[in-house]
């Protein structure tokens, strides 16, 4: 039986079925899954990778398409098997097994230990360089019909569940009844959106005037950037003004980070070390141009971190950026000129009034008086009648 | 196990398990620490979100209607999401249809057909340049689209995530590097879209996961996930741990979604009914049902204020919710077969739902 290492079985995969290496790869990984290749190093975990380690073809006796079901006598001779050989060579997880196992099949375990010790023998009696790939094949065919559980996992959970914080009813339910009561009149199913919703009015002014880049944002949309930092932030038309501010108060460098720190968690892989030098460079540093002032325990934790950058290495400064803001700039910004002056420009544009018309039947009315008046006028006159109506009256 | 029967799926990973535990010993611990959490919530339960609702305003008569009609795919649209710019949607369909929408106008903006049938996730990226899309290939494919109509987008598809059963739903992170997937595997996972490396996995469902949504807070560090096996997981991001879960209902879990602050989620199961899960205070809060309402819910969301929430259901129908009172506000007609998925806009003007029966309904 000869060893491939991943690379050239995944080679082989896209040459032999003309794909690319990804789909070979997602192909071989699936061969390993199910049980066809097994690997020898990290037998555990049932992956191909692209590179040197080591794979082997699994012998088609233990191949899924014999549709041979592995029920439980067949694994409780295997682990019994095992603990013949040598006791203690059993996994945690497995040792569970094989106690439960032992107490539901205790009706025939003389059998299951009988055929173990049949096979151990007829192991025995195999040439070593033999027993051992059969040993890799069994070991690879049980790990993919009977994968190992974590038993502990779930009470380690609620270990950490009771321990964890947890608020009264009353103030966590109360907080989620103001969220709705601050954001009732910007809920376009609640209240009426101006000058009107355009999937009710096939006219899209709400979204021209509420674009990325208008110079004078509508009220309603000043308003809710007061709501909290996070709605300004997230509105890329409030954080322009937010960074207006900040720039008249000289202290940008804290959202600048900020906004730094966020491109770096949700960047590519492949730019987080180069993105990481700059920033450092940038805000960390000591004599940077752009310093954020933030407490030594986290500089000092921050900076260490980041001689091995990874996706969250900027967590704990970046959290303590936004909470200054939060609690600090944010409503100095609120009670500003720069947002009173936004507040004062921002537009209020007038309800649509697509009205449906004039109803029918009042048309029909005007109609119908008009036809008696254009009647009544040229009737034919009677001059008998008239004469004596002007007779009476005089 | 909700589409196609499979082999017992492997583990993708193991964890340390301490020596000369019996499998007994620990489920009595299991169910000691149990009842105690249960006793620790109940503690400061002080009061239920209906009493809370008392001093709250009722809502009014709602006239929701169907505002456009999207038709196109050739067979039941599974999945739908909307662009950040609130008019244009991608949808999937059974036949491996996945159609771009300007939803406004009801043109057709772009077309792919996947080499999959059932493609039951799709998502539109942030910036709106990207779709990415995935079902019984077991994988997520990223789609970039294009200005030029003649431009066939099949050819710049790249694979990246990849799964040992189905994708059952997916989701751009805060930009178009990063995605999240659930698949039918019992799996999460968190994928850097460039190079297709897996980021990290999630493991803790004990069947196939259907749903999943990220949180909409500030360190946007949270997803919540549901599954076949009646739980809802909170996961963190950057470690791969579980750190909350809440089982109450009676079957499986088909969508998640968050409450627009972030601190808690509802649910819609199998079982008719949908849920109202408090983060903070760990429970269950409310529950959405009628006896008149057996059919399961297939999807649901908020709307932008997080008092109404809309339900797609099994039986054609989409019922909307007051969420603090428990009482079901409407009931939409329209679709002829099952309602799939269910979407509010990005501004909140409108809801998407997607049916059985062919079409998309845009609902205002």
């Amino acid at each position: 039986m000869c060893l491939h290492t991943g690379n050239d079985t995944i080679a082989w995969i896209s040459n032999k079925m003309k794909t690319t290496t990804e789909e070979a790869q997602a192909f071989g990984t699936m061969l390993v899954a199910y049980g066809y290749i097994y690997p020898l190093q990290n037998h555990k975990k049932l992956v191909m990778c692209n590179d040197s380690s080591l794979y082997r073809f699994q012998t088609p006796y233990f191949w899924p398409t014999q549709k041979w079901v592995p029920d439980d006598s067949d694994y409780a001779i295997y682990l019994a098997k095992r603990n013949i050989r040598k006791k203690g060579v059993l996994e945690p997880y497995e040792q569970a097994h094989y106690n439960h196992l032992h107490e539901w099949l205790n009706h025939k375990w003389d059998f299951i230990v009988m055929q173990a010790a049949e096979q151990y023998k007829a192991g025995k009696e195999r040439k070593k360089p033999d027993r051992v790939v059969f040993d890799c094949q069994e070991r690879a065919y049980w790990m993919v019909n009977r994968p190992p559980v974590s038993l502990s996992n779930s009470n380690m959970f609620y270990q950490q569940a009771i321990m964890r914080s947890k608020v009264k009813s009353s103030v966590s339910l109360g907080a989620l009844v103001k969220y709705i009561t601050t954001y009732k009149n910007h809920d376009p199913f609640l209240a009426s959106c101006l000058p009107s919703n355009p999937w009710q009015t096939d006219h899209d002014a709400y979204w021209t005037l509420n674009m990325r880049r208008v110079e004078v944002p509508t009220k309603m949309r000043v308003e809710r950037w007061s709501f909290s930092l996070f709605e300004l932030l997230s509105d890329l038309r409030g954080r322009d003004d937010f960074k207006i501010f900040l720039k008249k108060e000289f202290s940008g460098e804290n959202l600048a980070f900020w906004e730094a720190a966020e491109e770096l968690k949700w960047g590519t892989s492949s730019s987080m070390s180069t993105k990481a030098e700059t920033i450092f460079k940038t805000f960390l540093a000591p004599g940077a141009p752009r310093w954020i002032n933030i407490d030594g325990r986290t500089m000092g934790l921050t900076v260490k971190g980041l001689e091995h950058p990874h996706r969250y290495v900027l967590e704990a400064a970046q959290t303590h950026v936004f909470l200054l803001m939060k609690k600090d700039t944010f409503f100095r910004y609120l009670k500003s000129p720069t947002y009173k002056d936004i507040q004062k420009k921002a537009l209020n544009p007038e309800p649509h009034n697509f009205s449906p018309g004039i109803h029918p039947i009042i048309l029909w009315q005007q109609e119908e008086e008009e036809k008696a008046k254009a009647a009544a006028a040229s009737a034919p006159v009677d001059v008998k009648a008239m004469m004596s109506k002007i007779d009476r009256k005089k | 196990r909700k589409y196609m029967r499979s082999p017992p799926t492997p583990e993708m990973a193991t964890q340390e398990v301490p020596l000369n535990e019996t499998l007994a010993h620990l489920k009595t611990e299991s169910e000691t620490l149990k009842s105690k959490l249960e006793e620790e919530r109940a503690k400061l339960h002080d009061v239920e979100l209906h009493q809370v609702a008392e001093k709250v305003e009722g809502l009014g008569q709602f006239v929701m209607k169907t505002r456009r009609t999207l038709k196109g795919h050739g067979n039941k649209v599974l999945c739908m999401d909307w662009c950040k710019d609130k008019r244009r949607i991608v949808s999937s369909s059974q036949d491996g249809k996945v159609i771009v929408w300007d939803a406004f106008t009801t043109n057709k903006e772009h077309a792919v057909t996947m080499p999959c049938t059932w493609v039951m996730a799709c998502a539109y990226a942030p910036s709106g340049c990207a779709v990415a899309c995935g079902g019984l290939d077991n994988k997520c494919s990223v789609y970039p689209l294009s200005l030029d109509k003649n431009e066939n987008l099949a050819a710049k598809k790249k694979s990246v995530a990849m799964h040992t059963n189905y994708l059952s739903a997916c989701s751009f992170t805060n930009s178009d590097m990063q995605i999240l997937t659930s698949s039918g595997d019992g799996t999460c996972a968190l994928w850097d879209v460039e190079s297709g490396q897996l980021l990290q996995s999630f493991h803790g469902h004990a069947a196939d996961v259907l749903c999943l949504d990220l949180a909409p807070s500030e360190t946007g560090n949270t997803f919540v996930s549901g599954g076949c096996d009646k739980k809802a997981n909170v996961w963190d991001m950057r470690s791969g741990q579980c750190i909350q879960s809440f089982e109450t209902h009676e079957s499986d879990i088909n969508s998640v979604r968050y409450y627009p602050s972030g601190d808690a989620f509802a649910s819609g199961s199998d079982d008719a009914t949908c849920r109202l899960y408090d983060l903070r205070a760990d429970r269950e809060v409310a529950i959405y049902s009628k006896d008149s309402i057996i059919f399961g819910v297939s999807s649901v969301d908020f709307s932008l204020s997080g008092r109404l929430l809309f339900g797609g259901y099994n039986d054609y129908t989409i019922n909307v919710w007051d969420v603090l009172k428990g009482t079901r506000v409407s009931i939409l007609f329209g679709h002829e077969n099952r309602v799939s998925t269910l979407r509010v806009s990005p501004d909140g003007t409108a809801f998407c739902t997607g049916s059985w029966d062919h079409t998309l309904r845009i609902w205002a």
